[in-house]
């Protein structure tokens, strides 16, 4: 019986949250009859238990490192390897700087096809069916497969991971990673950033082209750190300089899911939804009443920001 | 030294959600009244990168492709006006509609039917569909390398050393041309058409290749033959609760909802 692989990451040593996210995926396709969920970790066997324990029934172990982003050529021979061996007919990876190059490159080895992005997905008369977001958010398009392996990277965030079982266990099983590896990495560096990394943020107070003014980030940031939270930006803003590219929260940036979102001089172009509409609670300064950004709050303030946010900062400290 | 750029023509991606609209039987987006389609925006970001290695070279030659609809022109001469040397249109009523795979593989015939080519560059993915896949099915349809969303590079002789941006940083990463490389928004503002440029591009000949031309077989291109089926296409529903703090200042809105944010235990 076909299965489902999930190709799990790693950060500073431990399995990556996103990974645990792809095998709630996994596990849900298996309700629905899509066969046993095996994972792909590059490392050593500690990382095999709480694989097993957030889902997999079997773990397939790749040398370490074979799985670091800009590794996608030796990753993807660990993983075409890893899902022969375990006989997936679906492969999920993360929406990440490693997904993004080895969904393709093994959809094309495979002759099939891979759905980026993927915000849920469903068995369908036995084949996976996947719905993902285009044109910027404003439509979303649900997808097939022609060929038999069926490829999908999950966009981050888009699932909850579910509750840990120390009492699951499985097989593990050690993989080649045997790809030819043309490109060579010389250096990789983290992004500098400033407080609270902008994912794993509980508060998020962004900052868009309606600010006209690159020092009003200066005025985000005063209140972001104030609520013990991170900076972000739309993309207009990014792009006119104004803000670093490492805080773009959107399409083509950051996905957050902060307890609260606090959007400034932003309309909520469907760029930008597409990266904070799942924070549980969105709070829009705006002028206009009929932004898209006010609708999809649940509290507004109508008013100009450059009125609203300092005062806003002093009644925040006054409460304390 | 020569140079593939390959360029798309899509819906305005800055077009408002009240215009845009599905054609949900036909799984099409229609387009918006009075809004043209635009060259994808990562997508002068490549040709810009072509041009800044050609001009380091001092020599070299900058073939725009295109495949689409015949606004796919419209693409096609931006580049051109921005200073690629050539242009094909890949063109066949057996190309609308189809997948990333299947363009892919277009995409990487017209290349070899160029010929000779060092580098293959292409913007980090089409803000249409957004998925990023082409330049890696281009470059594995070639049998090269590719490295993917670069804010910058630089080529000594054969080997192109590239600056690439991941989720969490930088990556600085070498390969043996010839290569396909995607770029990114970080890469740097395109240079802007002159307008004698503009003239010029007028008289640079675009070259207008078939299904055929290409040598592609009858399951290689059609909509019929996508690999990633589209099933369905609408847009998703979002419904408005919001509640807007009142008050009779700027000054008393933000207390208010300073208070509003602490009764729902928000801050």
């Amino acid at each position: 019986m076909p299965g489902t692989l999930i190709i799990a990451e790693t950060a500073d040593g431990a399995v990556a949250p996103l990974s645990f996210e792809l095998l709630a995926a996994a596990r849900a396709l298996a309700d629905e009859g899509a066969g046993s969920v095996s994972a792909l970790v590059a490392g050593d066997e500690s990382l095999a238990q709480p694989l097993f324990e957030h889902g997999a029934d079997a773990v397939y172990l790749a040398p370490a490192g074979s799985l670091d982003p800009g590794y996608a050529e030796t990753g993807a021979g660990a993983a075409l390897a890893a899902r022969e061996a375990a006989d997936a007919d679906i492969v999920l990876m993360g929406q990440t700087s490693v997904g993004r190059d080895l969904g393709p490159l093994m959809a094309f080895r495979l002759n099939t096809a891979v759905a980026m992005e993927c915000l849920s997905l469903a068995i369908d008369g036995g084949r996976l069916r996947a719905v993902r977001s285009c044109y910027g958010g404003n439509a979303n398009a649900e997808v097939t497969w022609r060929g038999d392996v069926q490829i999908a990277t999950l966009k981050p965030k888009a699932l909850d991971p579910l509750p840990a079982d120390a009492s699951r266990s499985g097989s593990v099983t050690s993989i080649d990673a045997t790809g030819e590896q043309r490109v060579r990495v010389i250096s990789t560096e983290a992004a500098e950033s400033t407080g609270v990394r902008l994912e794993d943020a509980e508060v998020v107070v962004s900052g868009g082209r309606g600010l006209g003014d690159p020092s009003a980030f200066e005025m985000m940031e005063e209140l972001s750190q104030l609520l013990g939270g991170a900076t972000g930006a739309s993309r207009a803003a990014c792009d006119l300089g104004w803000y670093p590219p490492s805080q773009q929260v959107g399409l083509t940036g950051k996905t957050v899911t902060p307890n609260l979102y606090i959007a400034v001089a932003i309309s909520g172009a469907s760029q930008h939804m597409a990266g904070m509409a799942g924070s549980k609670n969105i709070v829009a300064v705006n002028r206009d009443p009929d932004a898209n950004m006010v609708q999809v709050s649940r509290f507004a303030v109508v008013e100009d920001y450059k009125k609203v946010v300092p005062a806003l900062i002093e009644a925040i400290k006054a409460l304390d | 030294m020569n140079i593939v750029v390959c360029v798309k023509q899509i819906p305005d991606p800055e077009t408002p959600a009240s215009q845009f609209a599905v054609d949900e039987a036909a799984k099409r987006v229609i387009p918006a009244q009075g809004i043209a389609p635009v060259v994808n925006p990562y997508d002068p970001q490549a040709t810009e990168a072509a041009l800044r290695l050609k001009d380091a070279a001092g020599e070299g030659k900058v073939t725009v492709i295109s495949l689409g609809e015949d606004s796919a022109r419209d693409a096609i001469k931006h580049a051109l006006a921005m200073g690629a040397d050539e242009g094909v249109l890949l063109s066949d009523p057996d190309f609308e509609n189809i997948d990333n795979f299947q363009t892919a593989t277009a995409l990487a015939r017209a290349i070899e039917k160029v010929g000779d080519v060092d580098l293959v560059l292409m913007g980090r993915a089409s803000a249409d569909w957004d998925m990023g896949v082409a330049p890696l099915g281009v470059a594995e349809q070639l049998g090269i390398p590719c490295v993917t969303i670069a804010k910058s590079m630089e080529l000594d002789g054969d080997t192109l050393t590239v600056e690439r941006v991941l989720d969490d940083g930088f990556q600085t990463v070498e390969v043996d041309t010839p290569a396909v490389v995607s770029i990114s928004n970080e890469f740097g503002e395109p240079r802007y058409p002159q307008l004698r440029q503009i003239m010029l591009a007028a008289k640079k000949t675009v070259q207008v290749w078939s299904a055929d031309d290409l040598e592609l077989e009858d399951d290689e291109a059609g909509e019929d033959n996508r690999w990633l089926a589209l099933e369905a296409l609408y847009i998703p529903q979002v419904e408005s609760n919001v509640e807007i703090i009142e008050g009779d200042s700027p000054e008393e809105q933000a207390q208010n909802l300073a208070h509003k944010l602490r009764e729902a235990k928000l801050i």
